[in-house]
């Protein structure tokens, strides 16, 4: 259990609702998990709500959805109660956010070298030329290797790896604490994938952040993260560390274990997902650390 | 291990050899759609009347001039042979001779033409500086009293015939109120006071010094004016508001707020930016749009622009003026649609 | 069961019988997805306001007869330029002395006409040329759309004045030359629809069952174009209203004594500035009317194509 003064983030009781015609649409429903300087992974399918954790985190779910929870902690601040001018110092700053196709996350009429600019001079004041040298410097960073002609380069020209190191690079130029990745590779050729994570690794660790892993696929947040949780339907159902992930015990995760393929362990049939709608009554399990 | 980048090299300017063939494509469009009007005005001219030259010389015009014209316009050739001559004339600018004004349609068209352009011109600008902050303002706060306010303004626009509402507006504005000039460009105390350099009053009035022509000249276009800016900017307005609710839903707005950025700026840096290039088509068919309006706004105005030029000669049946109002209109309308299509891919990152 | 159970018994089986899931007859499904057309388009207050509209206009011009005070032809000199409510008039009365609310129903009736000629015509030569262009393709497809483009490039007004101006005034040249300005449109959007209909798995199948181009297109195709076609017309009404007003304000539409809006608005120009009501009146009733197609026709694209409905 981490000290209270090594948490760099603490939500309790987060709520996303979303008001239809039809009535109220909870995505996400009483969650609560905490995150040190560790790499957390929150796995689901599509619809379980972990996409709009990370939008909840960052305040950046807009109307009609609503937000609400007892509080989230950024250190000693509640973000909860933070005023817009407030929040939009946090974002960026302190908490940062990769998504997942740089081909429609960049914007196709700027410069990618304006882009990155733009998101330094956001949070520091320096003059123009040291702007655009620490975004050459942030460019080098996430191994690209001419960073001059990228600097001056559009978005669609760039290749879906070197849109999304670009993306990396423009999320960690103003030095935040902790990076959201939601589903960053999942737009990637599998070649790249394994790429772009160790340069986003290896920044992470660098820099002391917290990551929070947003992904799909269960196999890729348990080798690249230290602890993970399960998320289905709005709650969260099962939380381990990442090496722990074969002792699971919660059936909905077992059966993503178990209908994934292994070299090791060649089978007959693969087996299909039961889903029990106790699981989505059941209550959220807590994911402090 | 990096990958390399997909583009060969950052280079931002065409080279010459592509400007240069795109000119001449878009010269070689223009050509081929001109051709196809100046058949339809060729077929409306020659073949729809049942007498053509009685359509262009009137009905009391004596045997000898009937018989004169009959050979100078070659009516006695088969029909694609007078297509070709038509077209000759039509390149070195020969309308033929108005039957209203006794003088070449050409001569005329050069003269009105100035006034239909300040028309237009003025009501552009009405249209681009309302309406685009309105339309912005509308997508940005979708659904509020402002959207709904612009949306009835469109919808009005839309809805209203121009002619109708210029009528009112001279009653209100002019017969009412006293606020403005009534019609005609100036007051008869100032008609032909200005030497005419281009033919705008406006412009005209000040290269000359003469500000009480020109206060003048402002109280008696501000009404049509505005009137034509009012249709140019609920067309302008809707166009901007869709273009930018399009924009704000885009994955990049989300990134840009995650920067930390004010809202003002991913309204107006990111979300504008990305539509400042469509909006230059929008503006550039608002203007031919406004050409067109003016056609039915000046006979109400007595503006003695190209509009009321068609009109008039319509009443009286003079083909020459209103097929060669109609070609310059045309062409016109065309090189503004084109012109923007280039403009267009100019201005485009992606479209390089 | 008595009467009035059996009564809403029957009535609940009508409207599950409309709204249900598992239609059991081709006629069925297809009356179904009317009713559930029909059921959001009714939840939209404007497009109502608009249908009203439209409603009232066609029932003013069908009993014009039953509805108008006096009749629309006749003159009274000395009556002449009557004010708002005076005299009996409750519109007042124009130059001539004629009654203008009788006017206005009965020009209701030419309205209607050459909205109802030119909504049969343009719509349905475009249809025609874009379909069969977007399916023979090749030079036949090229030609088409040169054509419609030619078309297209020039200012619609302009053009149609140049034809009235060649064919001389009258209800039927205008109704000509405002179709002959408006099929491009309809060319296109069909064209559009065609092409993309044209590669579809069941166009193949059908054609292996042995049918020909004309009976692809008129029993395949031609429905699939409808819903576009639909939402077009409506919103072009709008724009046809006000071009056949111009016409009819420039004097190259109905010819007088015919009680048609624009005309009436030309006539009362003279008077503007004391007899205001002889010009604007009018005025309000090809605004109304244009208002009405435009409002039902942003409601029938919400319901008819629900992607390019931009307003909530």
């Amino acid at each position: 259990m981490l000290e209270q003064q090594d948490k760099l983030l603490d939500v309790q009781n987060l709520w996303v609702k979303f008001p239809t015609r039809s009535g109220v649409f909870d995505a996400v429903r009483g969650i609560s998990f905490s995150l040190g300087k560790e790499r957390l992974g929150i796995v689901g399918e599509s619809g379980s709500g972990k996409s709009m954790t990370g939008r909840a985190i960052l305040r950046l779910i807009r109307k009609p959805g609503i937000v609400s929870a007892d509080r989230i902690m950024l250190h000693d601040k509640d973000l909860m109660t933070m005023s817009e001018r407030e929040m939009r110092k946090v974002r960026g700053q302190r908490i940062s956010m990769v998504m997942q196709d740089p081909k429609f996350s960049l914007n196709p009429v700027m410069t990618v070298g304006e882009q990155i600019m733009e998101a330094y001079a956001q949070h520091a004041k320096a003059s123009k030329a040291d702007v655009k040298r620490k975004a050459l410097d942030m460019l080098e960073a996430v191994s690209i290797r001419d960073p001059e002609r990228v600097f001056r380069a559009y978005p669609h020209e760039m290749s879906g790896g070197m849109g999304q190191r670009i993306m990396i690079a423009m999320m960690l130029i103003p030095n935040p604490e902790i990076l959201i990745a939601d589903e960053p590779t999942s737009a990637l050729d599998v070649s790249v994938q394994t790429q772009v994570l160790s340069i986003m690794d290896r920044l992470v660790q660098e820099r002391g952040m917290g990551l929070i892993f947003i992904s799909h696929d269960l196999n890729l947040v348990s080798s690249f993260c230290d602890r993970v949780l399960i998320m289905y339907a709005g709650r969260i159902v099962e939380t381990c560390r990442a090496d722990k992930l074969h002792e699971a015990r919660h059936p909905y995760t077992r059966g993503l274990l178990n209908s994934l393929p292994r070299l090791t362990e060649p089978r007959e049939r693969l087996d299909v997902l039961k889903r029990d709608p106790a699981w989505r009554e059941a209550q959220s399990v807590s994911g402090a650390s | 291990m990096s990958v390399t980048i997909q583009s060969e090299n950052g280079r931002r300017a065409p080279p010459v050899f592509s400007v240069v063939a795109t000119i001449a494509k878009t010269l070689g469009t223009i050509a081929i759609t001109m051709l196809g009007l100046l058949f339809i005005t060729f077929v409306i001219g020659r073949i729809m009347p049942i007498d053509p030259l009685i359509s262009i010389l009137g009905e009391r015009a004596s045997k000898e001039m009937y018989e004169a014209t009959y050979i100078k316009l070659g009516l006695d050739k088969p029909l694609v042979v007078q297509f070709f001559y038509y077209l000759w004339d039509v390149v070195r600018g020969d309308f033929g001779v108005s039957r209203l004004t006794a003088r070449p349609v050409v001569d005329d068209i050069i003269r009105v033409f100035p006034a239909t352009l300040e028309l237009a011109t003025i009501g552009t600008f009405i249209g681009v500086f309302v309406g685009i902050p309105l339309g912005v303002v509308a997508a940005v706060k979708r659904g509020t009293w402002i959207d709904q306010t612009a949306r009835v303004i469109a919808l009005v626009g839309y809805s209203m015939p121009i002619f109708w509402l210029g009528l009112v507006g001279l009653l209100v504005f002019y017969g009412i109120l006293g606020w403005v000039g009534g019609p005609g460009r100036v007051g008869i105390f100032y008609v032909d006071l200005v030497p005419t350099v281009t033919g705008l009053i406006l412009v005209d009035s000040i290269l000359d010094g003469q500000w009480d022509v020109f206060r003048d000249a402002v109280s008696h276009i501000i009404l049509p004016a505005s009137l034509l800016g009012y249709y140019s900017l609920a067309y302008i307005s809707r166009m901007t508001r869709s273009f930018m609710l399009e924009q704000m839903n885009a994955e990049y707005i989300t990134t840009a707020r995650v920067k930390g950025l004010s809202e003002w700026a991913v309204v107006w840096r990111h979300a504008f930016g990305n539509i400042k290039v469509p909006l230059i088509t929008v503006v550039a068919l608002s203007y031919a749009g406004l050409l067109e309006g003016s056609v039915l706004t000046e006979i109400i105005f007595s503006w003695p622009g190209i509009g009321s030029y068609i009109t008039t000669a319509l009443l009286s049946a003079d083909m020459n003026a209103v097929l060669g109002g109609t070609v310059v209109v045309g062409l016109v309308f065309v090189c503004l649609n084109i012109f923007s299509d280039m403009l267009y891919k100019f201005f485009d990152p992606r479209a390089r | 069961m008595t009467n009035a159970g059996l009564a809403s018994g029957e009535k609940q089986s009508l409207r599950d019988w409309l709204r249900t899931e598992t239609p059991t007859s081709r006629r069925h499904a297809k009356i179904a997805s009317l009713y559930q057309g029909w059921l959001t388009l009714k939840s939209n207050k404007l497009a109502m306001i608009g249908l009203f509209i439209l409603v009232f206009l066609v029932l003013v011009a069908l009993f014009a007869p039953l509805l108008a005070p006096a009749d629309p032809f006749e003159q009274n000199l000395a009556n002449r330029l009557q004010p708002l409510w005076g005299q009996g008039h409750l519109l007042g009365t124009d130059s001539l002395g004629r009654d203008i609310l009788s006017r206005l129903i009965y020009g209701a009736r030419i309205t209607l006409y050459i909205v109802t000629l030119v909504a049969m015509i343009a719509p349905i030569v475009g249809l025609f040329v874009g379909t069969v262009a977007g399916y023979a393709g090749g030079w036949i497809d090229t030609i088409l759309m040169r054509i419609t483009d030619i078309f297209l490039a020039f200012p619609r007004l302009v053009l149609a004045l140049a034809f009235v101006a060649a064919l001389g005034a009258g209800i039927e040249n205008a109704v000509i030359a405002i179709s002959l300005t408006a099929w491009p449109p309809y060319a296109r959007i069909a064209r559009a629809e065609t092409l993309t209909i044209r590669g579809s798995d069941y166009i193949s199948a059908v054609k292996l069952q042995g049918a020909g181009p004309l009976r692809i297109i008129v029993k395949h195709i031609w429905p699939l174009c409808m819903s576009s076609i639909i939402v077009r017309v409506t919103l072009d009404m709008a724009g046809i209203i006000l071009a056949a007003a111009g016409l009819g304000f420039l004097g190259m539409g109905a010819q007088p004594p015919s009680p048609e809006w624009g005309a009436m608005i030309s006539e009362g120009r003279k008077f503007l500035l004391d007899y205001w009501w002889v010009a604007t009146v009018p005025g309000l009733a090809i605004f109304t009317v244009s208002l009405g197609f435009n409002l039902l026709g942003d409601g029938l694209r919400d319901v008819l194509d629900p992607k390019d409905a931009g307003d909530a």
